[in-house]
């Protein structure tokens, strides 16, 4: 069963993971492309499965959701390869039980979580999100989770923390992708400590009310729908406190093309290509992009007096 | 009919169709992925290229095989580059921007990588109009100068998909490798290796013996 909002239309179009599942199965029985049962068989352990009393959280959308084979089979995830399909086909090889997410830095209650916990330790929701990616594309996925700031709240930051860094697993023989030099491993991604902080940012365990697939970001990973996707760290293994803006992965990979903000801006282009529009998968003729992916009412009062082209 | 099947142009014509059937079997079939366009448009950016360096290829193979008749085959698979390049210029005009003249004239300004990519398709314009062997013979000694620009339009080509990946570079940088060897084996020294090197094949069939005879014939 998936949770439904009484707002969506189109659930007709989304296929039901239960019967995309079962597709798969099957054509894994025939086996007809060796190469492709090998490489789908073990992609979705682990995912699937039911989170069980999730609740219908306060953020909807009156948006069409993006079905959930699209948003579980393109994927920008370079620890498993850089092509939007190879998340789903290599990530069968991530092991997202046991694990452990340690909590570090400035804070008064250092600890290192089992994810059993964690996935315990606040109440789950279903928040449906746009998702936009820098590249040009965006989505929009129900996702469960609960806000960040329940963690950050137990963790009692002291006053020396004004930003957080979420650091991805660094295993390649987990994430193949890792073995090429394509990004300095481990991912590295950074919040202000107000942003980390704000209602919005969620840390999502799952999506269309299932356990999140490893293609992306099992167990747990980070989303903030008013900024790019590449800033929603996934599969995390720390989330450390700190005095410095810490410095990502993208911009240590491109500073001129990546800043540590981030945030969706149709007025600030990427160098080498525009931001002004984006294509929602599964729709024909580009739409605009909104200011801040549409959450300016909830997050511009952040960034009041920033010039945004300067902290891009 | 037996006759076409036994001429190789025939077959590469059928071969160089392969790309398009493809695209269309996938995009009948709903195989084209989470985002069509984007698929479409790297298919038909890729097989661009591919045409680009095949066509740039003929030369050197035929100098390193000694078989003239190579040539035969160059204006069609240039043609065929020429053909993936407006398809894959149509696919962005229309799929991606449709038609919106003030966002595409944006791209074009700003954009470095589309600046460069348009300049490639527009320059490929007038050698598609010259492939004609009329045009040949009208143009003469000032055909050849014309028909260099596609030295200019591949390095364009490669740039252009420099230009526009995030982070990995391999593929286009294998693009760039296997140009960068099709213009090295052009350069003075270069045909001095390529000589050394039709040397020793031509030594080692020799000493195969059998296709000797066949080899001797071969303008050298």
């Amino acid at each position: 069963m998936l949770i439904r909002s009484p707002a969506d239309i189109p659930l007709s179009e989304i296929t039901p993971p239960e019967i995309y599942r079962e597709r798969r199965r099957f054509m894994q029985g025939m086996g007809a492309l060796a190469a492709g049962a090998a490489l789908g068989a073990a992609a979705d352990a682990g995912a699937g499965v039911k989170l069980a009393g999730v609740r219908p959280g306060a953020y909807r959308l009156d948006e069409d959701k993006t079905p959930y084979k699209d948003v579980t089979t393109y994927n920008n995830f370079y620890e498993f390869g850089t092509g939007k399909g190879d998340p789903a086909k290599n990530a069968g090889s991530l092991i997202t039980h046991p694990w452990t997410v340690a909590i570090e830095g400035e804070v008064g209650n250092p600890m290192v979580y089992d994810i059993d916990a964690l996935l315990k330790l606040a109440p789950l929701e279903e928040r449906v999100y746009r998702m936009r990616c820098v590249e040009g594309w965006s989505m929009v996925i129900p996702w469960v989770g609960f806000p960040l700031r329940e963690i950050i709240r137990r963790a009692a930051p002291t006053g020396n923390a004004r930003y957080v860094e979420f650091v991805t697993l660094n295993d390649p023989r987990q994430m193949p992708g890792q073995r090429s030099r394509v990004l300095d491993w481990p991912y590295v991604e950074g919040l202000r400590l107000d942003e980390a902080m704000h209602p919005l940012t969620l840390l999502a365990v799952g999506l269309y009310g299932e356990v999140l697939p490893n293609q992306n970001g099992a167990p747990l990973r980070l989303v903030v729908p008013w900024k790019y996707g590449f800033k929603n760290a996934k599969s995390i293994v720390k989330i450390r406190f700190v005095e410095k803006p810490p410095l990502t992965a993208w911009m240590r990979a491109a500073p001129r093309e990546y800043g540590f903000y981030s945030n969706v801006n149709p007025q600030v282009d990427h160098p080498r290509w525009s931001q002004a529009k984006e294509r929602r998968i599964g729709e024909f003729r580009k739409r605009d992009t909104l200011m801040f992916n549409g959450y300016g009412d909830q997050v511009a009062s952040l960034y009041r007096g920033m010039d945004l082209k300067k902290f891009f | 009919m037996g006759a076409a099947l036994r001429n190789l142009k025939f077959w590469i014509f059928g071969i160089c169709l392969l790309p398009l059937l493809r695209l269309l079997v996938l995009g009948g079939s709903g195989g084209l992925g989470a985002n069509p366009i984007e698929f479409i448009t790297r298919s038909t950016g890729t097989w661009t290229l591919v045409g680009l360096l095949l066509t740039l290829s003929v030369t050197p193979l035929r100098r390193l095989s000694g078989r003239a008749d190579f040539i035969r085959y160059r204006r069609m698979l240039g043609l065929f580059t020429f053909f993936y390049a407006g398809l894959h210029f149509v696919t962005y005009i229309w799929l991606d921007q449709f038609f919106d003249p003030a966002a595409i004239a944006k791209d074009i300004v700003k954009r470095p990588f589309i600046t460069v990519g348009f300049t490639a398709f527009v320059l490929l314009i007038p050698l598609a109009l010259t492939s004609t062997h009329a045009m040949m013979r009208r143009l003469g000694r000032r055909w050849q100068l014309l028909h260099r620009l596609i030295y200019l339009i591949a390095l364009l080509g490669v740039i252009h998909f420099l230009w526009l990946v995030k982070k990995d570079l391999t593929e286009p940088l294998i693009y760039a490798a296997v140009l960068a060897l099709l213009l090295i084996v052009r350069l003075p020294w270069g045909v001095a290796l390529r000589q050394t090197a039709r040397n020793r094949f031509a030594s080692a069939r020799f000493q195969g013996g059998k296709m000797a005879g066949d080899g001797a014939e071969r303008r050298s």
